[in-house]
């Protein structure tokens, strides 16, 4: 009885593990697509866009499909750096919507887009607990060694405009964590670990109450820039062009400025 | 019939490694290495990963024993949740983690009031995030090998005068010796390679947080070609580390 | 010192309840099929198995409430269990350790023992290094080495062959002699049992169905178990004098009482003809040859009819009477080699 028991958990753990394994990697691997090029026709348009963007373009997806009938949108949301290595690599994508112009540089730089097009620009706020327990009001509360505060790492592009963004302002900041992506970051926030933080308005507006931004002016001077384009080899063609015209268009603006983002003409 | 499907096993588990060094950028090899920030993350991830296996073993053990010999109500259910981190996304345990131990945790808030400690972005932290994830390799490896131990041995030290505690350090344990090596072996490997869990509950800060697989995840972000040399490193330390251990314990029995 | 038990273990479908007095110095074997229940109540001696009920009482204690680490009991398991990551010279010093003797003292203890026991050369053997008969020998020494006041042994002779057992059981006899406690062994081996043991207890399905000195049991069996075990043809019938009736037949016996009776005769003693005999001996039926089989340097003769029989005759006889099976037979035993004794 023992033995058997034992047995099958040598057979159900692999497995387990296997799934687990399976379930973590499969999230970030780009979905094949199987639209044939025929110009203008295609029934598929393969998005590859940054994090960040999972919200807005969700919606702007759904708007597309419904003014072109018989065409369907797919997304691979992740890290932009991780999606611009994804299409270097020769993902099948038509779209690449990035948070940064250092991320879209690497597709472009491979000769594998076209002019990209700033679309939408990013701005950090000070992200604190809905409580906000050290009474954080500005920037310079954030050099205090008794304020918590985590950043984005440096490689990652809210972490390299925080950074610009704290040298503009000339902060001393020591922060008890550089967290991988801005998502990350906030999540620091919300459950309360860190006192501060900084991340991109959208994310704060996106939490929905659970953490409080604070706009700080020195913010103005790391603006992130998203740019989008359509990739050389896009399978896709004529309607992912399309779909680029929706984001850039009015219709698109609305749907992103409400989210948080600015327009690129807003400065 | 059983080499084709071997080798082809072989086969997959050896290709990625060798595309790491395939792409290695080797002529820059020795001065990526030299990089303090590289032997810091290391370091970190050595003294970690043996401290959380010292903790696993510390805890993992008794914990075993008690699943494999006391016939307690409720034995099955416990066994199942001994297993819960290895089915848990790591990133998942890691805000459980934080949700318990967390500044605003559970037991995290009692800690910090009585006193004063906060684990979250702490070198304790990574421990307790990697002992969290690799616990289960160790319990369930020296659970099977004490199902496989012949008990009458047990009884026999019983016969002879001998405590529970001294048949369990003096018999059980030189007797499951093998799968309690084993399973610490895993567990230090599990340890070393923890991201998810130790980047969510730790947090990610040079020196005190930034493990080599943080350091790996980040350099990918920008500079693959430092994320390739960093994760050889962690790749060559690891595996003469556990050579040498096998030579030492898991020679002839 | 003493022993007096009663062990009661219950179990779906077994029950052993079984009452022991066993004075200091003497030896008793447990003596049973498999499945008897022997091994169960030797466990239940040494505190490994929980009984049902029962007493224990050693030297006026009790033993039954103490856990086995702290009965003053030494035992001998079947295949040893010597602890295969300690030396012989380490296995017999465990037990003293246990008991808190220092280290270099249990050493010299457990030397002293290994010594007596002709093993002085092995102390720093493992036991995987150690043949059959010197396992056994470390094995002794280390329950010897607690200074028990209660020896146990299951099946101490079982693991070894034929030619180390012999040597092992004379070895061991002397060993049980010079022992001055209650000394309780198990085993299935009726020889083992006759040399080792001062009394033997049968147990069969939990409950003991005979007991007494070898020679006792030897020569007056009294289940069909115990006649198989020593040799012996076993019928159980009504006695009138020196005449007993088994089922139809009539047996005259050299002893002689009254009442419900055994009849018992060895396989040697049957006599088997071709045709009926003439002078018309006693003790003579009818019977069909069952089957034929070699038995040491006679052949051995099962008899059907009537009752069921073994008969032990010589291979010549066996070419003489042309006999092969399901043949019909006339079998029969002398007066004076049939036993009787109150059922």
């Amino acid at each position: 009885m023992a033995v058997r028991r034992l047995s099958r958990w040598a057979i159900a753990l692999p497995v387990a593990l296997a799934l687990a394994g399976l379930s973590g990697c499969g999230s970030g691997e780009p979905a094949a697509s199987t639209t044939s090029a025929s110009a203008g026709g295609a029934k598929e348009v393969t998005v590859f866009a940054a994090a960040s963007l999972t919200g807005t373009f969700t919606e702007l997806g759904k708007a597309f499909e419904a003014a072109h009938p018989g065409t369907t949108v797919r997304f691979n949301f992740g890290s932009s750096a991780t999606l611009a290595q994804q299409i270097v690599q020769g993902a099948p994508a038509d779209v690449f919507a990035a948070a940064s112009p250092a991320t879209m540089k690497t597709v472009t730089d491979a000769a594998l887009a076209g002019s990209p097009a700033t679309f939408v620009r990013n701005k950090l706020q000070i992200a604190v607990p809905a409580d906000n327990p050290a009474k954080v009001a500005e920037l310079e509360d954030l050099t205090d060694a008794k304020v918590k505060v985590a950043l984005c790492a440096e490689q990652v592009p809210c972490g390299a405009a925080a950074v610009k963004a704290l040298d503009a302002a000339g902060a001393k900041v020591t922060p008890v964590t550089l967290e991988q992506d801005v998502k990350a970051t906030l999540t620091k926030v919300e459950l309360g670990e860190v006192d501060a933080a900084l991340v991109y308005k959208t994310d704060v507006i996106a939490s929905a109450g659970k953490v409080t931004g604070i706009d700080f002016p020195e913010a103005d001077r790391a603006i992130n820039d998203y740019p989008i384009a359509t990739l050389a080899k896009a399978p896709a063609g004529e309607a992912a062009r399309r779909f680029v015209d929706l984001v850039l268009s009015q219709q698109g603006k609305d749907v992103l400025t409400r989210a948080g983002f600015e327009a690129p003409d807003q400065r | 019939m059983l080499v084709l499907p071997a080798v082809a096993g072989l086969v997959f588990l050896v290709l990625p490694l060798a595309g790491l060094l395939i792409r290695a950028p080797w002529p820059t090899l020795l001065e990526r290495l030299a990089e303090p920030q590289v032997l810091e993350a290391l370091r970190l991830s050595l003294v970690c990963a043996s401290v959380a296996t010292a903790v696993c073993l510390l805890l993992g053990v008794p914990l075993a024993w008690l699943l494999a010999r006391v016939d307690f109500p409720g034995r099955r259910l416990v066994r199942a949740l001994v297993t819960v981190p290895l089915v848990l996304p790591p990133v998942v345990g890691g805000v459980a983690l934080l949700l318990v131990l967390g500044r605003r945790g559970l037991v995290g808030q009692w800690l910090e009031a009585t006193f004063g400690i906060t684990l979250p972005f702490t070198t304790a932290g990574v421990i307790i995030a990697e002992a969290f994830v690799a616990m289960p390799f160790l319990v369930i490896s020296v659970e099977g090998a004490l199902r496989g131990a012949d008990q009458r041995f047990e009884e026999a030290a019983a016969t002879l005068g001998a405590s529970r505690w001294t048949v369990f350090r003096r018999v059980t344990l030189p007797m499951i010796m093998p799968g309690v090596v084993a399973g610490a072996v895993l567990c230090w490997a599990r340890a070393l390679g923890e991201f998810g869990a130790t980047i969510t509950f730790a947090g990610n800060f040079p020196g005190t947080t930034r493990t080599m697989p943080l350091a790996v995840y980040l350099a990918l972000e920008t500079e693959p070609e430092a994320a390739i040399v960093l994760s050889l490193v962690l790749l060559a330390v690891s595996v003469i580390i556990l050579a040498s251990l096998r030579d030492r314990w898991v020679s002839s029995p | 010192m003493t022993l007096h038990a009663r062990l009661v273990v219950t179990r779906p479908a077994f029950t052993l309840d079984i009452d022991l007095r066993v004075e200091p110095g003497e030896v008793v074997a447990l003596l049973g099929p498999n499945g008897a229940g022997k091994t169960t109540a030797l466990r239940a001696l040494a505190g490994l198995t929980r009984m049902s009920g029962g007493q224990i009482g050693l030297r006026g204690r009790p033993l039954h409430t103490l856990p086995a680490e702290s009965r003053p009991i030494g035992m001998v398991f079947q295949d040893y269990l010597l602890f295969p990551h300690l030396s012989a010279l380490d296995n017999v010093a465990f037990g003293p350790r246990c008991q808190g003797v220092p280290k270099t003292e249990a050493r010299r203890a457990a030397a002293a023992l290994l010594e007596r026991v002709g093993l002085a050369g092995r102390a720093a053997a493992k036991p995987r290094q150690l043949s059959g008969g010197q396992a056994q020998r470390v094995a002794l020494a280390r329950a010897l080495a607690v200074r028990p006041e209660l020896l146990l042994l299951d099946e101490p002779l079982a693991a070894l062959d034929a030619h180390t057992r012999l040597e092992v059981r004379s070895q061991l006899r002397r060993h049980l002699n010079d022992f001055d406690g209650v000394t309780v062994l198990v085993t299935h081996d009726p020889l083992d049992a006759m040399v080792l043991a001062d009394r033997l207890i049968v147990i069969e399905n939990g409950a003991i169905v005979q007991q007494g000195t070898p020679g006792e049991v030897a020569r007056r069996p009294r289940t069909d178990y115990v006649a198989r075990l020593v040799g012996l043809n076993l019928y159980r019938g009504l006695a009138d004098g020196t005449q007993v009736k088994v089922d139809e037949l009539l047996f005259s016996t050299a002893d002689s009482l009254d009442g419900p009776a055994f009849v018992a005769f060895a396989p040697a003693a049957v006599a088997l003809y071709r045709s009926r005999p003439d002078g018309s001996p006693r003790n003579l039926w009818q019977a069909t040859i069952d089957g034929i089989e070699r038995h040491g340097d006679n052949v051995r003769v099962h008899l059907d009819g009537p009752i069921a029989a073994f008969a032990d005759i010589t291979p010549a006889a066996v070419a003489d009477l042309d006999l092969t099976p399901g043949q019909r037979i006339w079998a029969s035993v002398k007066a004076t080699e049939t036993h009787a004794y109150p059922a």
